[in-house]
């Protein structure tokens, strides 16, 4: 097991310093049929360390479905089946030896409605760590505190950890959703909408913590706002639905993808956005 | 000018809906109080701490319910000793299983709702045949308490996997995200939120094993000595109400006194249940 819990700042800057360029998550020729009806066919990408992968468009292409075939929540899911390769480094994702625990660690995901439990503040946060083996009360009780600094969401409930998670409002929610995900060290961090179901000032709140968080984690972001995908992305990839089937159109750098698209299809999608 | 009529037209289904609602409401609680008016009417004037703890004497004429009280109690224990523990982790199995294989599911499903529904009367006929006679307990509190266990247990099951379905989809995934592993999520969160909903089944399969006399007549027999060991016979409450109404003159008025018993059992026995479950869900909830 890796030592995800001693000194954790030591251990990001280390990784920081040491940490290869290669991508660290590969994507090919992946496809997802729900019940036999394929859903995303053919899609290769490369998701870089330390950046920030915006995934856009339109409703229904499949989007929230790739994120979970990358941390293989898709096991879950009655009637999905995979095809193609995810190499999280060397190790293929879909592989029958795949410690599915481990993987999850190490590929965190928010959704994007909120989903805190019905726990108080605190023990959101204590259930996951002791289940990963964490036991020491003092070791939890800082990592915890500094996950919830790290959002931004300390000040605001140090008073009332013992309060419900569900009395806190929708972005101090999905705050706490991050930090659960982000106290675990993953090396991957998949966001969906994280902020569409939040108002403006929230979802400002939270946009600059995604921004914050890129230097320690590989972010995959779906956003349907190409403003914010272009505020904060790195490198944007487009989803489109060729005969009811997601598929990759384009994948290119924020500037480039924005200013001079490749494709037929970018370029009408991106005017579209610029009105 | 039609929007208008229309409001005023949804106002009208909505008056009609509440009167409907309270007169069903009305319906059910009058019915209800006007059973416990009556047993209370009847029951009331026998009924002593004399009566809850002496032995009955002359068919129950006289004397009280003591030992059947105790027999009641055993019967009860056995029952739930058995099916709380196998419904429950049959209902688990069975919501874990659903995701796999969702054909099986639904057949084990359907077949425990025809089950629930049976006469009970089928599984005391079941019940006499296998306890009583092939595993050769003869008639006795085992055998009795036995054949409650198989008579409630789909009903535990069903209700205990309805509530367990009811919990939201998204806790599993958001806890599988978080590489929970399955039996902690269960224990964490799945079953902590399903209590409630679990422990009112319970209570519905308490009040059906408390209520329930067909079935033991053929198993756990008539005596109505104090027990001495779960092989020994001994009568239900239920069954000691049967026999006092329809076969003995003049016990009337003791079959309404154990009657009255037999409802308050019920009634307090659904209190607690509803406390402990608010209680649970909550401790399970909000500290480790
Ligand atoms: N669990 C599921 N079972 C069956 N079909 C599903 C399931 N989840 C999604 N789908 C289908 O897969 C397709 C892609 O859905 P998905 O949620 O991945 O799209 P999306 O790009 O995230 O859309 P949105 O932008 O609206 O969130 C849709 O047609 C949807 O109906
Ligand atoms: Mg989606």
């Amino acid at each position: 097991m890796r030592p995800f819990f001693q000194g954790q700042t030591a251990l990001w800057m280390e990784q920081h310093a040491t940490r290869a360029l290669p991508p660290c998550l590969r994507v090919k020729r992946l496809g997802l049929a729900y019940h036999s009806r394929p859903v995303l066919a053919d899609i290769s990408l490369d998701i870089l360390p330390q950046r920030i992968t915006a995934i856009v468009g339109p409703s229904g292409t499949g989007k929230t479905s790739f994120l979970t075939c990358l941390n293989r929540l898709t096991d879950l899911i009655a009637g999905a089946t995979v095809t193609g390769q995810i190499y999280l480094g060397e190790l293929e994702i879909f592989s029958p030896a795949m410690d599915l625990l481990a993987l999850r660690r190490r590929i965190g995901m928010i959704f994007q409605k909120p989903t805190p439990f019905p726990f108080s503040i605190k023990r959101n946060l204590e259930v996951p760590l002791r289940e990963h083996g964490l036991r020491d009360r003092r070791r939890i009780e800082q990592v915890m505190q500094e996950a919830l600094e790290q959002v931004g969401l300390w000040e605001e409930v140090k008073d009332r950890l013992h309060q419900s998670a569900l009395s806190l409002s929708g972005g101090q929610q999905q705050r706490l959703c991050m930090a659960r995900a982000i106290m675990l060290a993953p090396e991957v961090l998949l966001l969906d909408e994280p902020c569409s179901a939040l108002d403006p000032l929230s979802s400002s709140v939270v946009e600059d913590l995604i921004t914050r968080l890129r230097d320690r984690f590989s972010i995959v972001m779906v956003t349907h706002n190409l403003a914010q995908a272009r505020r904060v992305a790195d490198t944007v990839a487009l989803f489109w639905p060729v005969n009811g089937v997601g598929r990759l159109i384009e994948q290119s750098a924020t500037e480039q993808f924005f200013e001079d698209p490749q494709h037929e299809i970018t370029r009408a999608y991106v005017r579209g956005y610029k009105g | 000018m039609q929007d208008i009529h229309g409001k005023s037209r949804a106002r009208l289904e909505e008056t009609l809906a509440a009167l409907g609602a309270w007169i069903a409401a009305i319906l059910v609680l009058g019915v209800f109080g006007w059973i416990l008016g009556d047993l209370l009417w009847h029951g009331w004037p026998s009924l002593s701490w004399e009566f809850v703890f002496d032995a009955p004497r002359d068919a129950g004429r006289a004397g009280g319910i003591g030992p059947i009280l105790v027999s009641t109690a055993l019967l009860l224990g056995i029952c739930l000793a058995v099916a709380l523990p196998i419904g429950f982790g049959a209902a688990l199995c069975l919501a874990e299983l659903a995701a796999r294989a969702a054909w099986p599911t639904r057949l084990i499903r359907r077949s425990l709702d025809i089950l629930a529904g049976m006469p009970s009367i089928l599984f005391g006929l079941f019940g006499n045949a296998v306890f009583c006679v092939i595993l050769g307990f003869g008639f006795s509190l085992l055998s009795g308490g036995l054949t409650l266990a198989c008579m409630v247990l789909p009903l535990v099951i069903r209700s205990a996997d309805e509530a367990l379905r009811s919990v939201p989809a998204q806790y599993r995934l958001s806890a599988a995200a978080l590489g929970l592993s399955r039996g902690a999520t269960l224990w964490h969160l799945i079953v902590p939120a399903a209590l409630p909903g679990v422990l009112v089944g319970f209570t519905l399969a308490v009040g059906r094993a408390l209520a329930e006399t067909a079935a033991l007549i053929f198993t756990s027999g008539y005596v109505d000595r104090l027990p001495h060991s779960l092989l020994d016979s001994g009568r239900a409450l239920s069954v000691h109400i049967f026999d006092l109404a329809m076969n003995v003159p003049g016990g009337d008025a003791h079959a309404y006194a154990s009657a009255l018993v037999l409802v308050t059992m019920l009634l307090a026995i659904n209190l607690v249940a509803s406390r402990l479950g608010s209680r649970w869900s909550l401790c399970r909830m909000s500290s480790i």
